[in-house]
């Protein structure tokens, strides 16, 4: 009877958990499912290319947006990878001591400090220094975020490349800076790739530091101290309008958005499949 | 490793730091002598000594960038909310108005709708994380393992934005027709699940955050899961238990310290989680009971009204919003860290050691 007992209530315990997957699951195939379906329809040539026509008219696109993306989105990694990267060997070649331990710590909580509170503080720093939103605070805000990420993913990757490399590279006479560079950071190429991208991806859709940053523009612009949309902005703008055909390319956007980002994650899942080091086995 | 040490008992000029040496620690061990020692034979040039030092301080410098960024995060907070924490103090956190005409603030429903929003979504998604989390490391077929968790690591990609347009149009048509009426029927007598049912509201906030953060806690979850030791396993298991008691017993019993970690990680990403929320919750400043009843939450003011704040008193609402949002996560975070710190240092390390 007792076993019996036991018997159920481990098949009830296996099923609950695949249920748990199963309900995991399905928000994830809709979410994609809508993406598709919804954004297939609006996306065409004149969507990645034209700027947004007034409410009213249809057609107009994303084109000024996802170029303001990528204006930002560049302006960040120029920001945030040289510093997480420094970051991570500082930590990895030099850090022991208690200071080292503080950064670590700092880059862990750094992380989960939400998106939005970045922006007030990059507002208060930027924007009101400068006296006008612009392309150039949306892509601070979003390059210091990108730092304790880079810096945390280089940190472990190094600590994997094997010391006898190192020692090899010192044995040879060659200073430890020239080391670093050449031996030690070749080797963990793939695997700092891949923490760049994984940080990359993650504020590729970052919106709400950008709501007060970067701000959104209605037109091309090229000029990085001029308020500039972004994807993600235009997104949101356009999924809370009341218009049916704004909604339409909201759709289309986040299906460009996720797009972009799939992509770079299945290129680290990619990279990393095919090893993180150099040679290493 | 043997001659090294043998070398380094020789050349260390601190002989009590040798049991150190002793332990392979990885790469990291071959800083812990100095330089010097490890080429005595080929003394380094001026010009590389400075070079080194120059480029181990511009490293330094990077690293502690993060603690600058947060600092000054932290400093331009405190700065400008000056206005409002002079005029209100602690106060500030327990009124109900927000009016901005008449320059009277208070934050109460916004820190309301944050913990009720926040703690509904835990309420939700911590049974479902951590059954998927089980589901992949003890259960599915070692064909599924790696799309299964692929497919979860693909959903913490997805933005928040994305969410968001999702729930307007997906899941709060969804509620509004089938759920709500279904839980307004069975359950009215909560008083949980009353008033109008419009799709939008805390209970809207709290299933997109619930979405957005099981793939945090389970792949957390996963990996403390992996590290309880193989041995553990089959023991339970040898002395006949079944795969489930195996798992109370062995894995998850090992695994409670990190697994609770995960879940405060989880928590301090509901809590800061912007976009999707203001997207659903209604926007409404108010403390309602029923679930059903729109709410705000402490970051959706800040999205919604910040670009709008002109005089100085709002702007200043704002920012100390922002600040005690800032404070409530940086304890949360520095919380669920020592713990998973704690377990990854401790507990299975010194269970592998058997």
């Amino acid at each position: 009877m007792h076993n019996r007992f036991r018997y159920v209530t481990d098949k009830l315990a296996t099923a609950g958990a695949a249920i748990a997957a199963v309900l995991v699951i399905v928000p994830l195939a809709a979410i994609f499912v809508y993406l598709v379906m919804k954004g297939f329809g609006a996306l065409n040539w004149a969507f990645l290319t034209q700027i947004p026509k007034p409410v009213g008219e249809s057609g107009g696109g994303m084109g000024n947006a996802i170029a303001g993306s990528a204006m930002i989105l560049g302006i960040a990694s120029a920001i945030g990878v040289p510093l997480g990267i420094g970051g991570g060997v500082y930590l990895a070649e030099y850090g022991r001591g208690r200071f080292a331990h503080i950064c670590r710590f700092t880059a862990d909580v750094l992380n989960g400090v939400p998106s939005i509170v970045i922006g007030i503080a990059i507002y208060s720093l930027v924007v009101v220094t400068q006296g006008h939103f612009s392309a150039l605070s949306g892509g601070i805000a979003l390059g210091i975020m990108m730092v304790p990420t880079i810096t945390r993913a280089t940190e472990e990757i190094l600590l994997m490349v094997p010391r006898s490399v190192r020692e090899a590279a010192l044995g040879l006479g060659i200073p430890q800076w020239r080391t670093t560079i050449s031996v030690t950071l070749r080797t963990a190429t793939s695997g700092v790739i891949t923490g760049v991208m994984l940080a990359f991806a993650r504020v590729a859709g970052e919106t709400a530091p950008l709501l007060f940053t970067a701000f959104g523009n209605q037109f091309w612009n090229t000029n990085i101290n001029q308020p500039t949309a972004a994807l993600p902005l235009q997104i949101y703008t356009y999924a809370i309008s009341p218009f049916e055909e704004w909604h339409q390319q909201a759709w289309a956007g986040a299906l460009v958005l996720v797009a972009l980002i799939v992509f770079s994650v299945a290129v680290v899942r990619l990279v990393a499949a095919r090893g993180m080091l150099k040679g290493a086995h | 490793m043997g001659t090294d040490s043998v070398r380094a008992k020789k050349l260390s000029p601190r002989p009590e730091q040798q049991p150190r040496h002793e332990q392979d620690e990885g790469p990291v061990a071959v800083h812990r002598q100095p330089l010097e020692t490890q080429r005595a034979f080929a003394k380094p040039s001026l010009l590389s000594n400075l070079a080194d030092r120059i480029f181990k301080t511009s490293t330094f410098v990077c690293a502690a960038s993060v603690l600058l960024i947060l600092g000054l995060v932290i400093f331009e907070l405190v700065e400008n909310s000056q206005p409002t924490l002079g005029k209100f103090g602690l106060s500030f956190f327990t009124g109900t108005a927000w009016d901005p005409v008449s320059g009277d603030f208070g934050a109460l429903p916004f820190v309301y709708g944050t913990l009720v929003s926040s703690f509904l979504a835990l309420i939700l998604a911590v049974p479902l994380a951590v059954g998927v989390a089980v589901f992949i490391t003890e259960m599915c077929p070692r064909v599924l393992r790696g799309p299964l968790s692929f497919m979860v690591e693909l959903l913490a990609a997805i933005p928040s934005v994305i969410y968001g347009l999702w729930a307007i149009f997906v899941l709060s048509p969804l509620l509004r027709s089938y759920v709500q009426p279904w839980l307004a029927e069975h359950f009215a007598w909560t008083g949980l699940f009353d008033g109008m049912q419009l799709g939008f509201g805390m209970l809207a906030a709290g299933i997109i955050l619930a979405i957005m953060i099981i793939p945090i806690i389970s792949s957390i979850t996963r990996e403390v899961l992996i590290a309880v030791p193989r041995n553990q396993r089959e023991a339970a298991l040898a002395l006949g238990a079944t795969r489930f008691e195996m798992i109370r017993i062995a894995v998850l019993r090992n695994a409670r310290a990190g697994i609770l970690g995960a879940i405060i990680l989880g928590l301090g990403r509901a809590l800061g989680e912007t976009m999707a929320v203001t997207m659903v919750i209604g926007n409404r400043a108010e403390i309602a009971k029923s679930l059903f009843a729109p709410g705000y939450t402490m970051a959706s003011v800040i999205a919604n009204e910040f670009s709008e704040a002109t005089d100085e008193l709002f702007l200043s609402a704002l920012v100390e919003i922002g600040l005690a949002l800032l404070l409530l996560t940086l304890v949360v975070n520095a919380l669920a860290r020592l713990l998973v710190w704690s377990i990854t240092r401790g507990v299975p390390v010194s269970s592998h050691a058997q």
